[in-house]
C-alpha cells in the first residue's frame, strides 16, 4: 500500500460501524463521517503493555508479552492465592477494567488455546484436559494463521477449528506447513511451547499483600523486615545464598518499583539485607513515592547460589574476607557498584588497558600482574595516569630528540634525566580504535582519513625528572610527531 | 590537654627512615589520621607511599571525588605494582562530590579488617571540617586502620591528624645510574606525641620501605625554622 494511512485500532463504535483494522484511512473516512482520527504511536503502545506486564507481576512472576495487545499469564500453583481460577480471573479482569481498559481473558492449559478463547470466548475457564472440546466451536480467524493458509482452509470448506482438528494432521502439514501444525497442537492443548517471561524468573521470593495499602515508612520497614526474615529462611533450609535481592513495590493505583541491590557473595543473614535495602531506599535520587500505598510487596532473591558450607569457617583470614566483602557490598549499594573498583589485570601493552577497573562485588580468578621494571630498578609505570594523554610543547637539543624543556599546563618543566624512548605499538589482533587513544580534537575529516591509510601507531614512552624533582611519563607519537604527557611518577 | 582524643595504643609501623621512626616513636601510628599536604603531583605519591607501608597485607582503599581523576590522573594499578604495592590490595572508590567521599571513609574506616584508606581531597571543600576529620580520627582509633588524607592545592586547616607531614618531590642526585626512584623532601610539620622533624626520604620499591636517601646536590632547607610557618601553626 506504499504511504497509504490505515486504521491500526479502532474503538467499539467504529467496529459497529463496519470500519476494520487495516483498512485504508480514506475508505474508512467515505463510511463514516464525522471520522476521529488519533495517528498511532506504536512506541507508547509498547510501553503502555510492558507498564501493565509489570502490574500483572502481582499475580504470577512469570508473565510474558504478546504484542501487540496481549498478555501471558502463567498461573500454574498460583490461582489458589486469590481464591481459585474463577476468583483471580474475575479479579484480573475488574482491576483492570477499573483502570479503563477493556479486557478479554480466559483461562486454559496450553498459552495459545487460552488466547484464542480470550479473544473469541471471553471469559471461559477450560478445566484440564478438555481444550481441544473449547475450542472447536471457535471461528478459524481464531487460529490467527497466516492469509494464505486461511484462504486454503476456506476453500477446504473448513469453517470452525474443531472441523480442522478432524483432519489427518500430515495432510495438514502437507498442504499448511509443519508451523502450522505445531501452532494447531497448541492451541487443542496437546503440546505446549514455553513462555518466554518479561523478568528473568526469581529463584525465590516472599511477598505480602495487603488488603489496605499500606502507606507509613513503618509498615513498609517492617514488612520488608518480615520478608527477609522469611527469605532468609528458605534460604537457610535451602542452603542457598542471595547474590542479587530485589524488592518489589506495588503500588495501588498499578505503579510497580524495583529496588535491586547486589552482594558479593550469597547473603542469607535478615538484618544485613535489610540494612542493604534501607541502604539502597535512603540513597534512592528520588524517594520511593508511596502514593496512595503498596499493596503488594515482594522480596526476590532474584539469583540464589549455594553456600559451600566448607568455606563457612572460624578461620581469622576468612572472617576478614567476609568483612571486607560487606564492606564493598554496603559502598556499593550506596555510591552504586560502579563506583567501588578493583582492578583486573589484561594482557596487553597498552598502558590505559593493562589494568580494567571493575565492580568490586564481581569474582575474578587469580590476578597475574607483571612487573615492568627489573628488580632493584626505579618504577616503569607511573602511580597516576592521565584519563587523556595531553599535548606538550616540547624543546629538544636534536630534532625529534628527547625534550630538554617542556611546557605542560602552562608551566615549564625543565627536563635533567630523561630515559627512553620504551616502543610501545598498538597490537595488530586488537580492533580497538587508537583514536581513542591518542587525542585527536580539531581534526578535519581529510586529516582522519591519511591518518587511518597511515600504518599503525607507535608511541614512544619517555621517563623524564624535572629539575625541581617531578618524574613524568611522556611520550612522542610516531606519525603524529607530537609529544604528550600521559603519567606522573611518585 | 595534648593527650585528650589521642589514638589508642598500637604498634607502629616502621617507615624505615631511621631518623624519621625515631621521632615518630617507631613508625607510622596505625588507627589514627595522618595528613599529607603534597607540593606538586610527584609529591602526591607520598601519600600513596605511606598507604601501602600501612596497609600492609590488608585491602587498601582509595577513595577520591570524580574531578580529582581528571585533575590528577587516574589510579593505574601497574604503578601500584612497580611502587611494590599489590593491585589485589587495592579498591577504588569514587565518588560524586566531597560529602559522598567523606561519608565512605567514615564507613571503611569502621571496618576492623581494612589496612588502611587513602582520601584524596583537592582544595578546601566546607565539608572537610574540624567536626569531619574528627569523625575519621575516631573510626580509625576504633578500628585501628590507617587514614591517610591527602590534600593537594590546599592550605592547612584545623583537624585532629596525628601527624601532618608537608611534601615534595626530590630531585634524584645528579650522578645517580639509577635515577626516578620516588624521592620526597618531607617535613613532619605537626605531630601530637612528639617532635618534629625535616627528611629527605628515598622509596625502595623492592621491599615497600622508607629510605634514608643520600642528600647529593640537594640544598638542604634550614631545620632550625618550619619551611612554611602556616602550616606548621595551624591547630
Amino acid at each position: 500500500m506504499g504511504s497509504a494511512l490505515v486504521v491500526h485500532a479502532l474503538d467499539g463504535r467504529g467496529a459497529r460501524l463496519g470500519l476494520y483494522v487495516g483498512q485504508p484511512l480514506a475508505n474508512a473516512r467515505a463510511m463514516v463521517q464525522p471520522l476521529t482520527v488519533i495517528a498511532s504511536d506504536e512506541k507508547a503502545d509498547g510501553a503502555l503493555l510492558e507498564n501493565i506486564t509489570d502490574w500483572c507481576d502481582r499475580f504470577t512472576p512469570l508473565v510474558s508479552l504478546d504484542p501487540p495487545y496481549g498478555l501471558y499469564l502463567d498461573i500454574t500453583g498460583a490461582a489458589h492465592l486469590f481464591g481459585g481460577e474463577a476468583a483471580m480471573l474475575r479479579e484480573v479482569t475488574q482491576k483492570m477494567t477499573a483502570q479503563g481498559f477493556t479486557v478479554r481473558a480466559a483461562i486454559a492449559g496450553t498459552s495459545l488455546c487460552a488466547r484464542a478463547l480470550a479473544r473469541f470466548a471471553h471469559g471461559t475457564i477450560v478445566p484440564p484436559g478438555k481444550e481441544a472440546s473449547a475450542v472447536a466451536p471457535l471461528p478459524l480467524a481464531a487460529l490467527d494463521c497466516d492469509d494464505k493458509n486461511l484462504r486454503a482452509l476456506r476453500h477446504a470448506g473448513l469453517k470452525t477449528i474443531g472441523a480442522v482438528a478432524d483432519r489427518l494432521h500430515s495432510e495438514l502439514s502437507e498442504r499448511l506447513g509443519a508451523g502450522f501444525v505445531t501452532r494447531l497442537k497448541i492451541i487443542l492443548g496437546a503440546e505446549e511451547k514455553p513462555l518466554t517471561p518479561r523478568r528473568a524468573l526469581p529463584d525465590l521470593m516472599a511477598e505480602r499483600r495487603f488488603p489496605e495499602p499500606v502507606v507509613t515508612q513503618d509498615a513498609i520497614t517492617a514488612t520488608l523486615q518480615a520478608l527477609a526474615e522469611s527469605l532468609s529462611e528458605i534460604l537457610e533450609r535451602q542452603g542457598r545464598g542471595a547474590r542479587l535481592l530485589e524488592a518489589v513495590f506495588f503500588r495501588a493505583d498499578g505503579k510497580v518499583d524495583r529496588i535491586a541491590v547486589k552482594t558479593g557473595e550469597g547473603l542469607r543473614d535478615a538484618a544485613v539485607m535489610l540494612r542493604l535495602l534501607r541502604q539502597r531506599l535512603d540513597a534512592l535520587a528520588d524517594p520511593l513515592d508511596a502514593g496512595f500505598g503498596f499493596d503488594l510487596i515482594r522480596l526476590e532473591a532474584v539469583l540464589a547460589e549455594d553456600i559451600n558450607p566448607a568455606t563457612i569457617s572460624f578461620d581469622a583470614n576468612e572472617n576478614a574476607r567476609q568483612q571486607i566483602g560487606f564492606l564493598i557490598d554496603r559502598l556499593s549499594v550506596r555510591f552504586g557498584d560502579h563506583r567501588v573498583q578493583r582492578f583486573v589485570a589484561q594482557d596487553t601493552h597498552i598502558p590505559e588497558a593493562a589494568g580494567v577497573a571493575v565492580p568490586a562485588q564481581d569474582d575474578f580468578g587469580p590476578q597475574n600482574w607483571a612487573l615492568k621494571r627489573l628488580p632493584g630498578d626505579p618504577p616503569r609505570r607511573p602511580l597516576r595516569l592521565l584519563e587523556r594523554p595531553e599535548p606538550i610543547s616540547v624543546l629538544a637539543s636534536i630534532p625529534h630528540g628527547p625534550p630538554k624543556r617542556f611546557r605542560w599546563r602552562q608551566c615549564v618543566q625543565n627536563v635533567v634525566h630523561i630515559e627512553g624512548p620504551e616502543r610501545i605499538a598498538l597490537e595488530w589482533w586488537k580492533e580497538i580504535s587508537w583514536n581513542r587513544l591518542v587525542p585527536t580534537l580539531g581534526e578535519t575529516e581529510k586529516q582522519k582519513k591519511e591518518r587511518a591509510e597511515k600504518p599503525r601507531p607507535v608511541r614512544n614512552y619517555f621517563r623524564a625528572e624535572t629539575e625541581s624533582g617531578m618524574r613524568f611519563w611522556l611520550f612522542r607519537d610516531e606519525h603524529q610527531t607530537g609529544w604528550y604527557m600521559h603519567g606522573l611518577f611518585a | 590537654m595534648a593527650r585528650y582524643g589521642l589514638p589508642p595504643d598500637r604498634p607502629a609501623i616502621p617507615l624505615g627512615h631511621p631518623q624519621a621512626d625515631s621521632i615518630l616513636g617507631g613508625g607510622l601510628r596505625p588507627g589514627a589520621l595522618h595528613e599529607v599536604f603534597a607540593g606538586g603531583w610527584s609529591a602526591s605519591g607520598f601519600a600513596a607511599l605511606l598507604a601501602i607501608r600501612a596497609a600492609g597485607a590488608k585491602p587498601l582503599f582509595w577513595v577520591r571525588p570524580d574531578f580529582e581523576g581528571q585533575e590528577y590522573g587516574a589510579v593505574s594499578p601497574s604503578g601500584l605494582l612497580e611502587l611494590g604495592g599489590d593491585p589485589r590490595q587495592l579498591i577504588l572508590v569514587r565518588t560524586r562530590k566531597c560529602d559522598d567521599a567523606l561519608a565512605a571513609a567514615n564507613d571503611i574506616l569502621a571496618c576492623g579488617h581494612v589496612g588502611a584508606l587513602l582520601l584524596e581531597i583537592r582544595g578546601q571543600p566546607r565539608s572537610l571540617d574540624l567536626v569531619a576529620s574528627r569523625r575519621l580520627s575516631l573510626a580509625a582509633g576504633e578500628s585501628g586502620a590507617s587514614a591517610i588524607l591527602l590534600r593537594q592545592s590546599a592550605a592547612a586547616q584545623p583537624s585532629t591528624a596525628l601527624t601532618r607531614w608537608q611534601v615534595t618531590s626530590a630531585p634524584s642526585r645528579d650522578d645517580d645510574e639509577d635515577w626516578g626512584n620516588p624521592r620526597f623532601d618531607a617535613r613532619l610539620v605537626r605531630h601530637r606525641t612528639g617532635g618534629l622533624g625535616h627528611f629527605l626520604m628515598q622509596w625502595d620499591s623492592e621491599h615497600a620501605v622508607f629510605q634514608q636517601a643520600h642528600p647529593g646536590a640537594v640544598a638542604a632547607a634550614p631545620l632550625h625554622r618550619p619551611a612554611d610557618p602556616q602550616i606548621a601553626h595551624a591547630v
